[in-house]
C-alpha cells in the first residue's frame, strides 16, 4: 500500500500524458482523478496506521548510489510528519484535480495539464516520503520542474515564459545552497540518510568545518545551507520574487503548488531536519529573523497589489514566513500545524479566486471587478470564510495555529523571539487589512467591470463548487479538532519524527505570557479588518487623495512595486551578469585576448615573420656566400670550443667577426630595399 | 536499415541473429573480443569501399549494421566484466615485427579495465547513433562519409583499448584526420576551413609535447608498454613535473580547459551534426581519459603539486564558459560552451583524488556523452528542417513539433542535472568528492548549477515556447513535421542510457570501483 500510494499518481500522469491522445480529455481526467482518489484513501489509511496506531513504516526498494561511503538506497519512510504531509498533499491535490477538469475544460491541452498535475503530486510524495537527503532532492527538483511546466502551461504568453524561467532559476539558487548543505552533511557524517545523521547530530555539537577558508560551526553551517534551499522553495525574503510571478499559471496550479504544497516544502525540510537544527542555535536564529522579515515584508506588499491572485500570493509568502519563524523558534510542530491549516484555507481562497476569474472572463485586476457578491454568493461565502480563517479570526482554523505561533514567539523571551512577535503581530494587522480589501474590491464595491463580463458572470459549476464546499469544512473546523492532537501538551502524535530539545521546548511558557501579549494579535487582526472595511467603504475618497499626494504616491509606489526587489534584481544584478557575460568574457576575452594570442595573433605573426624573412631570398650569389661563410665560421668555432661553450661568446675575435657580419647584412638590406 | 529488415523475410532474420550469436560465442571463447572490436569496423569500411556509389541504401544499411554489431559486442565486455578485478581484462597480445629486420619483434597489449570500459561502450553506441542520425541528410560523398565514421570508430576504440604509450599517441593523433576531413567535407560554411585548421593545430600543438614526454619515458624506462611503465616508472619530482606538464598540455587542449578551448565552439559550429556528436561525445573524453589513464598513475607526486593549477583553471572554466554561453546567438555555440563547462566539472572530479570524485568524473563523462550528443542531435533535427542555427528565427516549435519539444525538455533537464538523470549522478558525485578536498572549489564549481539553469532554460524557452515568429505576416519557419520514427530511434538509446544511469547508477559504478581504488592507491603512495 505504501509504495502504491506513492506511485499511483505517476501512473496517472503517464496515462494522461503519453496516452492522452487516445483516452481524450474526459478519460485523462477520469484516470488521474481515480488515481489521486485512491492515493488519498491510502494516505488516510497510512495516517491511521502511522500517526494514530503509532507504527512508522520504512521501505527500501533498490540500491541507488554506491560509491565508497556515498552509498544509499531508494528508500521510503513514513512517520508522523510524512503522514501529515501525505494527507495535506493528496487531499488538496485530489480536489484540485477535480476542480481542474471543469476550470480547464475548454482547454485543448487538458490531458497534458492533468498529467503535469499528477506528476507534480508524485514528486511531492517522493519529497515527503524520502528517507535520505538525495532522494528528497529528487522530489525537490522534480516539483520545481513541474512548477516550471505548469506556470508555463499557456506557453504562448511571454509573461508565463518569463515567470516560469524565473521560478526555476530562483529555485536553483536555493538548490545550490541545499546541495552544498548535503555535501557538507555527507563529508562530516559520512552518510546522507536521515536516521544516521539525526542520530549522530549531537556528537557534532562543537565541531567546526572549514568552508570557503573560514571556520564555521558545523551544524550552524549545515543548517544555514539547508535553509538557503528552503528560502528558495518557500519564497522567503531574498528569493521570493518568483512566487508572485508564478501566478501567471492557471489558478488550480496556484492553489495546489504555489499555496498548499510545493512552497511548504521548505518548512517541511526544516521540520524534518529538526534533530539537526536543535543543535544549531545560530542557524535557528537566522531562520527566525528571515521568517519574520518575510512575514512582514510580504504582508505589507500584499496591501497594495491590484491583481487578485498576487494579493493571495503575497499572503502565502507571508504565511510561509510565519511557519518558518515558528520552526526557527524550535516549535516545528506548530509550524507544521500551521502548514496543514494554511493549506486548507489558502487552497480554498485560490480556488475561490479561480471561480471568480472563471466567471468574469479571466479578469484578475480587482479594480475592474466588484459587486460580485450578488452574482456569486456561494463563492463570496467561501472566500469570506477562507479570508477570516486566514486572518486568524477567533475559533476558525487559522486562529489555532497563527495565535500559537505568536504566543510561542513571545514566550521565547529572546531577541529574535520578540522580533518575530512584533513583526508577526504587525503582519496580522496587515493580513486582515488586505484580506478585507480583497473581499471588498471584488465582491462588495460597486461593479467596475465591463458590462458584458458582469452580465455573463455565473456561479461556479458543481465540479468547481464541490471542492470549495469540501475545503470549507477543514478551513473552519480542522484547527479546533486537531489542535490538541498535534500541538497539545504532551501529545505523542509526532513519535520522534520531530525532535525538540527540552530546553528549547517553550509551549508551556507560551501559556503563561502576559494576557495583553496574548490578545494583541487577535485585536490587531480585528482592528485591521475594521480599518480596511471602514476606509474602503466610507473613505475611498480620502484614500484616493492620500494616494495621489506626493508622500502617498511614494508610499504607494514602494509597496505596489514590491519594495523594488525586482527592479534591483533585473536591472542591476541581472544586467551586471549579462553585460559581463557579453562584454567581458565573450567579447574581451574569448574574441579578444585568447583570439589575439591564439589563432588570429599567430597568423598575423607568422605572416609578418614570413614577410621579413622573404627579403633574405635576394638571389645574389654573394649574399648566400656570406651566409655560408658566416655559418661555417660559427660551426667551426662551435666545434673548436665545444668543451667550453661560453668561450664562443666571450672570445673578442669572434665578436669582431660577428659584428662585421652584421654590418654586411644591414647594408645589403638597404641596397635591396632601394 | 528498416527497409532491409522489413523486406527480408523472417527466416533471414533468424539466420542473421543465429550467425551473430554463433560469432559471439566464438569470439568470447577464444577471447578475441577486443581485436574484433577494433578490426570489425575497419573490415566493414573495407567492404563498403568496394560497393558501387549508386547503392546508397545498401551502403548505409551495411554501415549501420556493422556499427550496431560492434555496439552489441562491446556490451559483451560489460556483461563479462569481472567487477572484483582491478587489473586489465580481456587481455590480448599482438606481436608484430618489422619486415626489414626479421630479428626485431615487439608487441602491444589490448586490454580493458574499469576506467576504459564505459568509454569503449560509449564510442560504439555513439557511432551507431551518428550513422542512424545522418541517414537522410548527407547528399555528397556518402560512401566517404560512412568510411570516415567506421575508420574513426576503429581509431577511437584503439585509443581506449591499446595499452601502449606510443600507440596511444599515434591513435590519439590519428583521430584528428577523420575529424578534419569530416569538418572540411561535410561542414556548412566557408569558415569551416578555419575551424578545421584550428582543431588540428590546437590539438597538435599540445600533443607534440606529449610525444616528447613519451619519448623521454621510453628512454628512462625502456619500454612503452603501459603496464611496465606504470610498474617501473621512478621519476624524480622535477622530471615528474615536466612530464606532467607535457601530458597536461595535450589533454587540456582536448578536454578543453580555459585558454585553449576556443577551437571547440568553432569546430562544433562548422561540423555536421554527427561530427558534433562525435566531437562532444567522444573526442573530448579522450582528454579526461588521458588524465585518468596516464597523468594520474604515472606522475603521482606532480599531480598533487599541480592540483591548485588544475582547480583554478577548471573552476574559471566552469564559470567563464557558463557566462559566455548565456549570450550566444548560435544554437550550437551554446551547447558547445556548455560542453566546456561540464568537462571542466569532470576535471574537478578527477583532481579530487578520491573514489567518489573519480567515479563521478567517469560517470559525468559518460553522461555528458549521452546528453551533449543528444542536444547536438536535437539541433540537427531542426537544422535539417529549417537550415538555420540562429536562435532568433526559432520560436514556438512546440506548436508544430510536440514530441520534439518533449525530448528537448528531457535533455535540457538532463543538461542542468535534474535528479533522476545521469548528469545529476555524475555532478553530485564529483562535487561531493571535491567537497572533501576543497570546499571553495566545490562552491565555485556548483555555481555552474545556477548558471547552467539560466542558459538552458532560456534556450529552451526561446526555441520551444511562444508563438511561431512572423515577419510582415510571413512565418519564419514553414510548417514542418514532428520527429519521425528514425529520429525517435536515434534518441531512444540516449534517453534509456540517461534514465538508467540516473536511477540505477550502481551498474555503472560497480565495474569502476576496483580499478579506481587501485588508482587512488597508486596516487596516495
Amino acid at each position: 500500500m505504501y509504495l502504491t500510494l506513492v506511485f499511483l499518481p505517476l501512473f496517472g500522469s503517464i496515462a494522461a500524458g503519453f496516452f492522452g491522445f487516445f483516452i481524450g480529455s474526459q478519460g485523462a481526467g477520469f484516470i488521474t482523478i481515480l488515481c489521486l482518489g485512491l492515493t488519498f484513501l491510502m494516505s488516510c489509511f497510512a495516517f491511521y496506521e502511522v500517526a494514530f496506531a503509532g507504527s512508522p513504516c520504512f521501505l527500501q526498494i533498490m540500491p541507488w548510489f554506491d560509491s565508497e561511503l556515498f552509498s544509499f538506497a531508494w528508500g521510503f519512510q513514513f512517520d508522523s510528519l510524512t503522514a501529515v504531509m501525505l494527507i495535506v498533499v493528496t487531499f488538496i491535490s485530489f480536489l484540485v484535480h477535480l476542480y481542474s477538469t471543469e476550470y480547464m475544460s475548454h482547454d485543448p491541452h487538458l490531458p497534458r495539464f492533468m498529467s503535469y498535475l499528477s506528476l507534480f503530486t508524485f514528486f511531492m510524495l517522493i519529497l515527503v516520503t524520502a528517507d535520505n537527503f538525495i532522494q528528497m532532492f529528487v522530489g525537490w527538483e522534480g516539483v520545481g520542474l513541474c512548477s516550471y511546466l505548469l506556470i508555463n502551461f499557456w506557453f504562448t504568453r511571454i509573461q508565463a515564459n518569463k515567470a516560469a524561467i524565473k521560478a526555476m532559476f530562483m529555485n536553483r539558487i536555493g538548490d545550490f545552497g541545499l546541495a552544498l548543505g548535503i555535501f557538507c552533511i555527507f563529508v562530516t557524517f559520512g552518510a546522507v540518510d536521515y536516521s544516521t545523521i539525526f542520530t549522530l547530530a549531537p556528537y557534532f555539537l562543537s565541531d567546526t568545518i572549514n568552508f570557503l577558508n573560514i571556520d564555521f560551526n558545523l551544524l550552524d553551517l549545515v543548517g544555514i545551507l539547508l535553509f538557503i534551499g528552503a528560502v528558495g522553495k518557500s519564497a522567503q525574503l531574498g528569493l521570493h520574487t518568483w512566487l508572485p510571478d508564478a501566478m501567471e499559471g492557471p489558478t488550480p496550479v496556484s492553489a495546489l503548488i504555489h499555496a498548499a504544497t510545493m512552497v511548504t516544502a521548505g518548512v517541511f525540510l526544516i521540520a524534518r531536519c529538526s534533530p539537526l537544527y536543535e543543535y544549531a542555535p545560530g542557524a535557528l536564529s537566522v531562520i527566525t529573523i528571515v521568517g519574520a522579515m518575510t512575514a512582514f515584508f510580504a504582508a505589507s506588499t500584499g496591501l497594495l497589489q491590484n491583481d487578485m491572485k498576487k494579493v493571495i500570493a503575497y499572503s502565502t509568502c507571508s504565511q510561509l514566513g510565519y511557519m518558518i519563524f515558528a520552526c526557527g523558534l524550535s516549535n516545528y510542530h506548530v509550524g507544521v500545524f500551521h502548514l496543514a491549516n494554511h493549506a486548507f484555507f489558502k487552497a480554498l481562497l485560490f480556488l475561490g479566486a479561480g471561480c471568480v476569474i472563471h466567471a468574469v472572463g479571466d479578469e484578475q485586476d480587482m479594480r475592474k471587478l466588484g459587486g460580485l457578491s450578488k452574482i456569486m454568493p456561494f463563492t463570496y461565502g467561501m472566500m469570506l470564510i477562507g479570508s477570516f480563517s486566514l486572518m486568524g479570526f477567533p475559533f476558525l482554523t487559522g486562529f489555532y495555529s497563527k495565535d500559537v505561533i505568536l504566543e510561542v514567539a513571545y514566550g521565547k523571551y529572546s531577541t529574535s523571539g520578540h522580533f518575530a512577535y512584533v513583526l508577526g503581530s504587525l503582519s496580522a494587522f496587515l493580513t486582515a487589512f488586505y484580506s478585507v480589501r480583497l473581499l471588498y474590491l471584488t465582491f462588495l464595491s460597486k461593479p467596475n467591470g465591463y458590462r458584458v463580463l458582469i452580465l455573463n458572470a455565473h456561479e461556479a459549476p458543481w465540479r468547481m463548487a464541490l471542492p470549495l464546499l469540501i475545503l470549507v469544512i477543514p478551513s473552519i473546523f480542522i484547527g479546533y479538532l486537531t489542535k490538541d492532537m498535534i500541538i497539545g501538551l504532551g501529545t505523542n502524535f509526532w513519535q520522534g519524527s520531530i525532535y525538540i530539545q527540552p530546553k528549547n521546548f517553550n509551549i508551556i511558557d507560551a501559556e503563561h505570557i502576559p494576557q495583553a501579549a496574548k490578545l494583541l494579535p487577535v485585536c490587531l487582526s480585528i482592528l485591521g479588518a475594521l480599518t480596511s472595511f471602514i476606509l474602503y467603504f466610507y473613505g475611498s475618497q480620502s484614500l484616493f487623495l492620500f494616494k495621489t499626494s506626493p508622500l502617498g504616491l511614494k508610499f504607494y509606489t514602494f509597496l505596489n512595486r514590491k519594495w523594488f526587489f525586482d527592479k534591483i534584481y533585473n536591472e542591476i544584478i541581472g544586467q551586471f551578469f549579462l553585460s559581463a557575460a557579453y562584454n567581458l568574457t565573450y567579447k574581451q576575452i574569448d574574441r579578444g585576448l585568447i583570439e589575439s594570442l591564439g589563432p588570429f595573433g599567430l597568423t598575423r605573426l607568422v605572416s609578418k615573420i614570413a614577410l621579413s624573412l622573404k627579403v633574405l631570398q635576394t638571389g645574389f650569389f654573394y649574399h648566400y656566400t656570406l651566409a655560408m661563410v658566416f655559418s661555417l665560421i660559427s660551426f667551426l668555432a662551435y666545434f673548436r670550443f665545444e668543451n667550453s661553450t661560453f668561450i664562443l661568446l666571450s672570445d673578442s675575435k669572434l665578436w669582431f667577426l660577428f659584428v662585421i657580419a652584421l654590418f654586411f647584412i644591414n647594408t645589403d638590406f638597404k641596397s635591396f630595399k632601394n | 536499415m528498416f527497409k532491409l529488415f522489413t523486406s527480408s523475410n523472417f527466416i533471414n532474420k533468424i539466420l542473421i541473429s543465429f550467425l551473430v550469436v554463433l560469432a559471439y560465442n566464438f569470439i568470447i571463447s577464444v577471447n578475441l573480443i577486443l581485436s574484433f572490436l577494433i578490426l570489425f569496423p575497419l573490415f566493414g569500411s573495407f567492404v563498403i569501399a568496394w560497393l558501387p556509389n549508386e547503392q546508397k541504401t545498401l551502403m548505409k544499411s551495411l554501415a549501420l549494421i556493422i556499427s550496431g554489431i560492434t555496439f552489441l559486442f562491446s556490451l559483451a565486455l560489460w556483461v563479462n566484466f569481472n567487477k572484483s578485478l582491478s587489473k586489465f581484462q580481456f587481455i590480448e597480445t599482438v606481436h608484430y615485427w618489422f619486415p626489414w629486420d626479421s630479428n626485431s619483434s615487439t608487441y602491444v597489449l589490448l586490454g580493458v579495465d574499469g576506467i576504459s570500459l564505459f568509454f569503449v561502450i560509449l564510442t560504439t553506441l555513439l557511432i551507431f547513433v551518428c550513422l542512424l542520425s545522418s541517414w537522410d541528410n548527407i547528399h555528397i560523398h556518402l560512401k566517404e562519409y560512412l568510411l570516415t565514421f567506421l575508420i574513426l570508430e576503429s581509431l577511437l576504440l584503439g585509443v581506449f583499448i591499446i595499452l601502449d604509450l606510443l600507440m596511444f599517441y599515434i591513435l590519439f593523433e590519428a583521430t584528428l584526420i577523420p575529424m578534419f576531413i569530416m569538418i572540411l567535407t561535410w561542414g556548412s560554411r566557408e569558415r569551416k576551413i578555419r575551424a578545421a585548421t584550428m582543431l588540428f593545430l590546437y590539438t597538435l600543438f599540445g600533443s607534440v609535447f606529449m610525444l616528447a614526454g613519451i619519448i623521454y619515458i621510453y628512454w628512462t624506462v625502456g619500454s612503452t608498454d603501459y603496464q611496465i611503465v606504470v610498474a617501473s616508472a621512478q621519476f624524480t619530482s622535477f622530471e615528474q613535473r615536466l612530464l606532467w606538464l607535457s601530458f597536461f598540455l595535450s589533454f587540456a587542449t582536448k578536454v578543453p580547459m580555459l585558454p585553449v578551448h576556443i577551437w571547440l565552439p568553432e569546430a562544433h559550429v562548422e561540423a555536421p551534426t554527427a561530427g558534433s556528436v562525435i566531437l562532444a561525445g567522444i573526442l573530448l573524453k579522450l582528454g579526461s581519459y588521458g588524465f585518468l589513464r596516464f597523468s594520474l598513475p604515472l606522475f603521482s607526486e606532480a599531480n598533487f603539486y599541480f592540483t591548485p593549477l588544475v582547480y583554478s583553471i577548471a573552476v574559471l572554466g566552469v564559470i567563464y564558459t557558463s557566462l559566455t554561453a548565456i549570450r550566444q546567438t548560435d544554437f550550437k555555440r551554446i551547447i558547445a560552451y556548455t560542453s566546456v563547462a561540464h568537462m571542466n566539472i569532470v576535471m574537478i572530479g578527477i583532481y579530487s583524488f578520491n573514489l567518489i570524485g573519480l567515479g563521478g568524473s567517469i560517470l559525468q563523462s559518460i553522461s555528458h556523452g549521452f546528453v551533449s550528443s543528444a542536444l547536438f542531435l536535437i539541433i540537427g533535427v531542426v537544422y535539417d528542417r529549417f537550415h538555420t542555427r540562429l536562435i532568433k528565427y526559432y520560436s514556438g516549435l512546440v506548436h508544430i513539433m510536440p514530441l520534439y519539444a518533449l525530448i528537448f525538455l528531457f535533455f535540457t533537464m538532463a543538461n542542468i542535472a535534474l535528479p533522476g538523470t545521469s548528469s545529476f549522478v555524475g555532478e553530485f558525485l564529483i562535487l561531493a568528492g571535491s567537497f572533501k578536498e576543497n570546499t571553495t572549489v566545490t562552491f565555485l564549481g556548483a555555481t555552474g548549477m545556477i548558471l547552467g539553469g539560466a542558459y538552458s532554460l532560456w534556450l529552451y524557452n526561446r526555441v520551444i515556447y511562444g508563438n511561431l515568429k512572423k515577419d510582415e505576416g510571413h512565418l519564419h519557419l514553414k510548417y514542418s513535421y514532428d520527429i519521425n520514427r528514425r529520429e525517435f530511434y536515434v534518441f531512444l538509446p540516449l534517453i534509456i542510457g540517461t534514465i538508467l544511469m540516473g536511477i540505477y547508477p550502481k551498474i555503472f559504478l560497480d565495474p569502476l570501483e576496483a580499478s579506481l581504488l587501485n588508482l587512488v592507491f597508486q596516487l596516495k603512495n
